[in-house]
C-alpha cells in the first residue's frame, strides 16, 4: 500500500537531518557482566581505592552475594567501613571536610556507570577511558588532570598501577614513568572495576534479562493461542 | 439437575442486582450490544491499548507511592531523599526494579500510543460530526496526560528532572506582569525545592489521575453514544437491517474483545524486550544524566524534555522574534500552547466532503503528510542544542506545523475527492 511506503519515509527524515557538537572520543569497555571473577576483583579494588572518599550509599554489601560472594567472604574481605553485611557502602569522611579538600564533595558513585552514558558512549565506556586517561600537569592543585574530565578534583588514586602519563604536543598521552602494572595489566584491572561499577548501578539487570527471555516466551505462547481464539470467532465475518 | 439449581441460583442473584443496578443493560449496551464497524484495522488498537496503559500506570504507581518519599532534603550520605528513595524502589524492594521499569516505560509507552491514536483520528477523520465532543474529551486526556508526565517526572529529582521542570515552570515568568509572581506561586518557593517536589507529588497521584479517569469515562460514554467511526469514514448506523442493528456493525463482544486481546499482546511484547532488555531506551526514557540527584548550584549543559515533549518544545524555541513590545519568549510560550491546544479546533477547520483519507484529494494527503514530516523533525530537534541552523529548521517546521491547521478550511473544501461507499469496505 502506498500509505504505509510514505509512512516509512516519514520516519526516516528525521535521521538525515544534522548530528553535530563537540566530539568526545570513549575507549569501548570490555564486557565483564557475566564474569564473576573479574566482578569479585572489580569489588576488591573499589572497596580498597574507591571507598575511602565515594560512597556507594544505595548498595548494600550483602549484596554481592550476586557475584557469588558469601557473608564470611564479604565479612573478611571487603568490610572496612561498616559492622554488618546488610548495611549499604558509606563513608567515614565528613561531607564538609571533603568539600574543603577537593573543592566538592566526592559523588556517590552507586550509579555513576548510568549517569555518565552519553551520545558518545555507555557510561562504562567514559568511566574505562576516564580511568586510563589520568596525566600529570603541575599546574593543578593535585598535579594531576584528565582527558575526559577537565580540571578533574579527583588525583590518580590509581596511579601506582598505571605509572605516570603526560600529555604531548600532538595531545596523545605517553606513559613516562611505568607504574607496577604493564599497560596492559592495567586495562585488565580498571575493566574489572568498570564492571563492577556497571553491576551496582543496577543490580538486578542480570536477572532482568534472564527473566525477560521467560516472559517474551510465554507471551509467544499467548500470542499464538490469542490468534487461534480471534481467527475462531471471526471466521463468519466477511 | 443441581446444574439447574445452580443456574436459577445465579440467576436469581442477576435479577436481584439487575433490579438494583444497571448490570445486564450496561454490558448489553456497551460491549455484547454495542455494535462496531467490521472493518477495523491496525490503528484501532491503539484505543483499547491507551486504557491498559492507564491501568498499569496506576496499578505500578499505587506501588511506587507506598515507597516513594517526596523529599528533597538530604539524607546523612548527602543524597536528596526522594532521589534515594527510588534507587531504594531499583534495590531493596522485591521486584521494585520491574515495577519502576514498568511506570517508566510505560509513560512513554502512553504517549506513544496515545499518539497513534490520535493520528488514527486523523487519518479517517473521527473527529468529525458527529463525534466532536468524543475529540475533545480526547484532547482535554492529551493535556492531561501531558501534565501527568511533567508533574511525575521531578519526582526521581535527578538533574533533569529538576532542571526541567526549573525551565518548564520559568516559562510561566515570561507573562507580562502576573509572571514572576505566577511561576513564584507555582513553585511554592524562588527555586524548585522541596514545596515544589510535594505539590508535583500530590497533583502527579491525586489531582490530575482523578480528572484523567472522569475524562476516560466521559470520552468512552460519548463514543458508545454515538458509535465507531471507521476507515471508510462512513456511519453504519444509516444502513440497518431489519432488527435495526447496523448491518456493517459487529457485538463489540466478543469480536474486538478477541481480537483487542492478540493487540494487547503484541503490545505487551514490545513493551517487555524495552522493560527487561533496554529499559532506558537509549537515553530517551530515562535519561543517563537523570542519575545525577538534582544539584540547584550545577546547572547541566544541555537541559532537554523527554522525547514525547520535544515537538512541542521546539516550537518554543522557534519563537525568537519580540512582538507588540513583549518578549520572544512569551510568544514562544503561546505558541506552545496554541500547537498543542489547536488540535481541539479540527472539528470545525475540516471543510471536507469525506472523511477518510482513502477518499480525500491530493492536497489534504500532502498537507498531512508535510505536517507529519515536520512533528518528526520538530521532535528530533528538540532534544538537540539549539543552533542558528537549527532554529532556522525548526521555524520553518513550526510553520507548516501551523500552516496544516490554519489553511484547512481552505485546502480542505477545495480538495478533489473521490467517491465514498454505500457500505465499509475490508481491505
Amino acid at each position: 500500500m502506498q500509505m504505509k511506503r510514505f509512512l516509512a519515509l516519514i520516519l526516516l527524515v528525521p535521521l538525515l537531518a544534522m548530528a553535530s557538537g563537540p566530539e568526545l572520543h570513549l575507549d569501548h569497555a570490555p564486557d565483564r557482566s557475566q564474569d564473576k571473577a573479574a566482578l569479585q576483583n572489580g569489588a576488591k579494588i573499589f572497596v580498597n581505592y574507591c571507598l575511602n572518599c565515594h560512597s556507594a550509599s544505595y548498595m548494600r554489601y550483602n549484596r554481592l552475594h550476586d557475584i557469588g560472594l558469601s557473608d564470611q567472604q564479604i565479612k573478611d574481605n571487603l568490610l572496612f567501613t561498616a559492622d554488618k553485611v546488610g548495611e549499604t557502602m558509606r563513608v567515614a569522611m565528613r561531607r564538609a571536610d571533603a568539600k574543603a579538600w577537593f573543592g566538592a564533595p566526592p559523588p556517590d558513585l552507586t550509579v555513576i556507570a548510568r549517569a555518565r552514558g552519553s551520545e558518545f558512549g555507555s557510561g562504562a565506556d567514559w568511566l574505562y577511558t576516564y580511568l586510563r586517561t589520568f596525566y600529570r600537569d603541575e599546574e593543578r592543585p593535585t598535579g594531576w588532570n584528565n582527558l575526559v574530565f577537565q580540571n578533574v578534583g579527583m588525583p590518580h588514586v590509581l596511579w601506582e598501577f598505571q605509572g605516570d602519563q603526560v600529555l604531548g604536543e600532538d595531545h596523545q598521552l605517553k606513559l613516562v614513568k611505568p607504574g607496577k602494572m604493564s599497560p596492559k595489566e592495567y586495562d585488565d584491572m580498571v575493566a574489572d572495576l568498570v564492571g563492577f561499577l556497571q553491576y551496582m548501578g543496577e543490580p538486578a539487570a542480570n536477572s532482568r534479562k534472564h527473566l525477560g527471555w521467560i516472559v517474551l516466551a510465554f507471551l509467544a505462547v499467548l500470542l499464538v493461542f490469542s490468534y487461534a481464539l480471534k481467527r475462531n470467532y471471526w471466521k463468519d465475518i466477511h | 439437575m443441581s446444574e439447574t439449581i445452580a443456574k436459577t441460583k445465579a440467576q436469581s442473584l442477576l435479577d436481584w442486582i439487575d433490579e438494583r443496578f444497571p448490570l445486564t443493560s450496561g454490558w448489553k449496551a456497551h460491549l455484547s450490544e454495542y455494535y462496531a464497524p467490521k472493518n477495523f484495522n491496525f490503528w484501532y488498537f491503539f484505543g483499547s491499548l491507551a486504557l491498559l496503559v492507564l491501568v498499569v500506570q496506576i496499578i505500578t504507581g499505587i506501588f511506587l507511592v507506598m515507597h516513594f518519599k517526596p523529599d528533597a532534603s538530604l539524607n546523612a550520605s548527602g543524597i536528596p531523599v526522594a532521589f534515594a528513595s527510588v534507587e531504594y524502589i531499583m534495590r531493596d524492594v522485591p521486584w521494585g526494579w520491574l515495577i519502576r521499569y514498568m511506570h517508566s516505560t510505560g509513560a512513554s509507552a502512553f504517549f506513544i500510543v496515545v499518539y497513534m491514536h490520535m493520528f488514527r483520528g486523523m487519518l479517517y477523520g473521527s473527529y468529525r460530526k458527529p463525534r466532536e465532543l468524543i475529540w475533545i474529551f480526547g484532547m482535554m486526556i492529551f493535556l492531561c496526560l501531558m501534565a501527568e508526565a511533567f508533574f511525575g517526572y521531578l519526582l526521581p529529582w535527578g538533574q533533569m528532572s529538576y532542571w526541567g521542570a526549573q525551565v518548564i515552570v520559568n516559562l510561566f515568568s515570561a507573562i507580562p506582569f502576573v509572571g514572576p509572581d505566577l511561576s513564584l506561586w507555582l513553585r511554592g518557593d524562588y527555586v524548585v525545592g522541596d514545596a515544589t517536589l510535594n505539590r508535583f507529588f500530590a497533583f502527579h497521584v491525586i489531582a490530575v489521575p482523578l480528572v484523567l479517569v472522569g475524562l476516560v469515562v466521559a470520552h468512552i460514554i460519548a463514543l458508545h453514544e454515538v458509535g465507531s467511526n471507521n476507515p471508510d469514514g462512513i456511519e453504519i448506523k444509516k444502513k440497518k437491517g431489519p432488527d435495526g442493528i447496523p448491518l456493517d456493525g459487529i457485538p463489540f463482544h466478543p469480536y474486538y474483545s478477541v481480537k483487542d486481546i492478540v493487540g494487547v499482546v503484541v503490545f505487551l511484547i514490545v513493551f517487555s524486550i524495552i522493560i527487561f532488555f533496554a529499559p532506558e531506551a537509549g537515553g530517551y526514557f530515562i535519561e543517563a544524566n537523570n542519575f545525577f540527584p538534582a544539584d540547584p548550584l550545577q546547572t547541566p549543559p544541555h537541559i532537554a524534555p523527554v522525547w514525547y515533549f520535544t515537538p512541542f518544545y521546539s516550537i518554543l524555541r522557534a519563537v525568537t522574534y519580540p512582538l507588540f513590545g513583549v518578549d520572544a519568549k512569551f510568544w514562544g510560550v503561546v505558541a506552545m500552547g496554541a500547537s498543542a491546544i489547536i488540535f481541539v479546533f479540527l472539528p470545525w477547520l475540516d471543510r471536507s466532503p469525506v472523511k477518510s483519507i482513502r477518499y480525500r484529494g491530493p492536497l489534504y494527503k500532502g498537507f498531512l503528510a508535510a505536517f507529519l514530516v515536520s512533528f518528526f523533525i520538530l521532535g528530533y530537534l528538540g532534544v538537540l542544542p539549539p543552533t542558528p541552523d537549527r532554529t532556522l529548521v525548526s521555524q520553518i517546521c513550526a510553520l507548516v506545523y501551523f500552516a496544516f491547521f490554519l489553511l484547512m478550511p481552505i485546502y480542505s473544501s477545495i480538495d478533489k475527492c473521490k467517491p465514498e461507499p454505500d457500505r465499509v469496505t475490508c481491505k
